[in-house]
């Protein structure tokens, strides 16, 4: 067991939503107000709990979309059209509410500068959202570890944080679009496979931290062609974010 | 084994890990005590929405952990796992 | 109270019910959650053997296409899950299990079912005899859909949905009572919805 860990309890705190951004027109992000936050690791996310009047509960993890330098908690959510929990946080909330929330939880999918690299991300659909957090840390603590992000969304209009995801020294973003794209698209067309990886990743030999995140075919699909290409299965990490996305 | 497409991993079970171990355990690395094979939590293949949370090994679909939450209290049933780290 | 979230309603509800209907705890349902331990399994149909063993002079095995050619009952039921929804009035079809058990004699007082996946549940004999238990492979006028529980699952509507274990293939007659998948974990050996029975010692 991790022996030195401090046995503690993860409570339950409530925020206030002070604004809602629309990402694209099925993710939305919340922004907080958190005053019992007491920071967190890019890559962690929180559990929210909605309580009905009658006591009904209905709970879900979301990614944490901010770095810990950022002024606010913000999570990305996407609506997902058989959801019970996502509909209300990206379509009903409104700022002034409050929302009941726990975290930061995770000590597996986490990165940040003192990790080290070189770093592969692969994001599909909105797994995207703890590379954001990742992004904004280095580029808050000016890191030097060179990272690369492979982006999958079904279409332009589906990529969040667009604007955000802009090419640096140390950080190369590429994006595929696997339903449409527009005719003067330069970027990847399709779905992620072996040969797109092989493109686009740190060569084997740079022994690159892996990280991937989306749905879960997304996700078999990506640490799959990292391990056949050769790249050491204990560095790719891998967080599923269950059916929906790119 | 062929993982439910729906299915989540350890990932999406940490703030319940930490209600019943009291630590951070999705980077705890868990040896299935059907095959032997050996991960991270956070690796495990997890069904929720059920009268309990099970987490399966991904290698070969064992239930490695059972939490069941009664009267607000989690409680953990472990026997799937040969060693917990 | 503690917070309650502004706006929000869960699941749909169906509030037109009549409460004699509803068991102790529960809240009624207008869709159908899907629930699972495990993946959700995928026999085909022609390797599909549904089968009575344990204390009987022999073991009983029907094909699909047996199970298809006995008499087959419609009923509608309402259905109970212990993570508290209940759905009223589900239609279901299927062959009884007394109908599976005509002319078997047996002094065993238990079956235990067994489903693909290694999912299992026990209940006392008389509780899947006398009219109150099937193999069930359709659902609302259709085939059984597999994550319902498809091609057949057992139905024991009189108790929690738990004990109508989904992907059903066995029922084993024992002498001894032996608890199954989630009564091992700690939930209730009998699983009355009336009487509320959750968890062990209810």
């Amino acid at each position: 067991m991790a022996g030195t860990a401090v046995r503690g309890r993860l409570s339950w705190q409530l925020g206030t939503v002070v604004e809602l951004v629309d990402e694209t027109p099925n993710a939305r992000s919340i922004v907080l107000d958190l005053p019992d936050w007491t920071g967190h690791r890019p890559g962690q996310h929180v559990d929210v709990r909605l309580t009905a009047d009658d006591g009904y509960r209905a709970q879900r993890s979301y990614s944490i979309a901010s770095a810990p330098e950022d002024d606010h908690l913000v999570l990305t959510v996407e609506r997902l059209p058989d959801g019970e929990v996502s509909p209300y946080l990206a379509g009903e909330l409104v700022p002034g509410d409050m929302l009941e929330l726990r975290g930061p939880i995770g000590g597996y999918f986490v990165w940040d500068a003192g990790t080290g690299g070189p770093v592969q991300m692969f994001a599909g659909g909105s797994g995207v959202v703890p590379f954001r957090a990742m992004l904004r840390h280095h580029a808050a603590v000016a890191s030097t570890v060179p990272v690369r992000l492979l982006y999958s969304a079904r279409r332009l209009g589906d990529v969040i944080y667009r604007d955000e995801l802009t090419p640096s020294d140390e950080v190369d973003v590429r994006f595929t679009l696997t339903r449409e794209w527009p005719d003067d698209w330069s970027g990847f067309r399709g779905r992620l496979d072996r040969a797109l990886v092989e493109e686009v990743a740190w060569p084997v030999e740079d022994r690159p931290l892996v990280y991937i995140c989306g749905p879960t075919g997304f996700v078999e699909a990506a640490a799959e062609a990292m391990v056949q290409l050769g790249h050491d299965p204990g560095r790719v990490k891998t967080e599923r974010f269950g059916p929906s996305g790119g | 084994m062929e993982a439910e497409l729906d299915a989540l991993d350890g990932n999406a079970v940490g703030g319940l890990l930490f209600d019943v171990y009291g630590v951070e355990m999705t980077a705890a690395t868990a040896t299935c005590a059907s095959c032997g094979d050996a991960r991270a939590l956070a690796e495990a293949v997890v069904y929720l929405q059920a009268p309990g949370t099970v987490l399966r090994c991904r290698h070969c679909g064992s239930v490695l952990l059972v939490v069941v939450e009664r009267a607000g209290v989690a409680c953990v049933d472990g026997r799937g796992v040969a060693v917990l780290t | 109270m503690s917070f309650v979230s502004r706006g929000f309603h869960g699941r749909p509800r169906r509030e037109d019910v009549d409460p004699a209907r509803i068991p102790p705890g529960q809240y009624v349902t207008a869709d159908f959650p899907v629930l699972s331990a495990g993946p959700t399994p995928h026999t085909p149909l022609d390797r599909w053997t549904f089968q009575i063993d344990g204390e009987v002079d022999e073991p009983l095995s029907w094909s699909w296409s047996e199970l298809q050619a006995l008499p087959a009952e419609t009923i509608t039921v309402d259905i109970h899950c212990v993570t508290k929804w209940s759905k009223l009035g589900t239609s279901w079809r299927g062959v009884s299990i007394d109908t599976l058990l005509d002319g078997v004699d047996t002094t065993a007082e238990y079956v235990t079912a067994t489903s693909d996946g290694g999912y299992t549940t026990n209940l006392p004999l008389e509780d899947v005899t006398g009219g109150k238990a099937w193999v069930a492979f359709e659902y609302g006028g259709e085939p059984l859909e597999p994550e319902h529980g498809g091609p057949a699952r057992l139905l024991v509507p009189h108790l929690y949905f738990w004990k109508s274990a989904k992907w059903v293939r066995r029922l084993t007659l024992q002498l001894e009572d032996e608890p199954g998948f989630w009564e091992s974990y700690g939930y209730h050996n009998y699983g009355d919805p009336w009487r509320e029975q959750r968890y062990a010692g209810d």
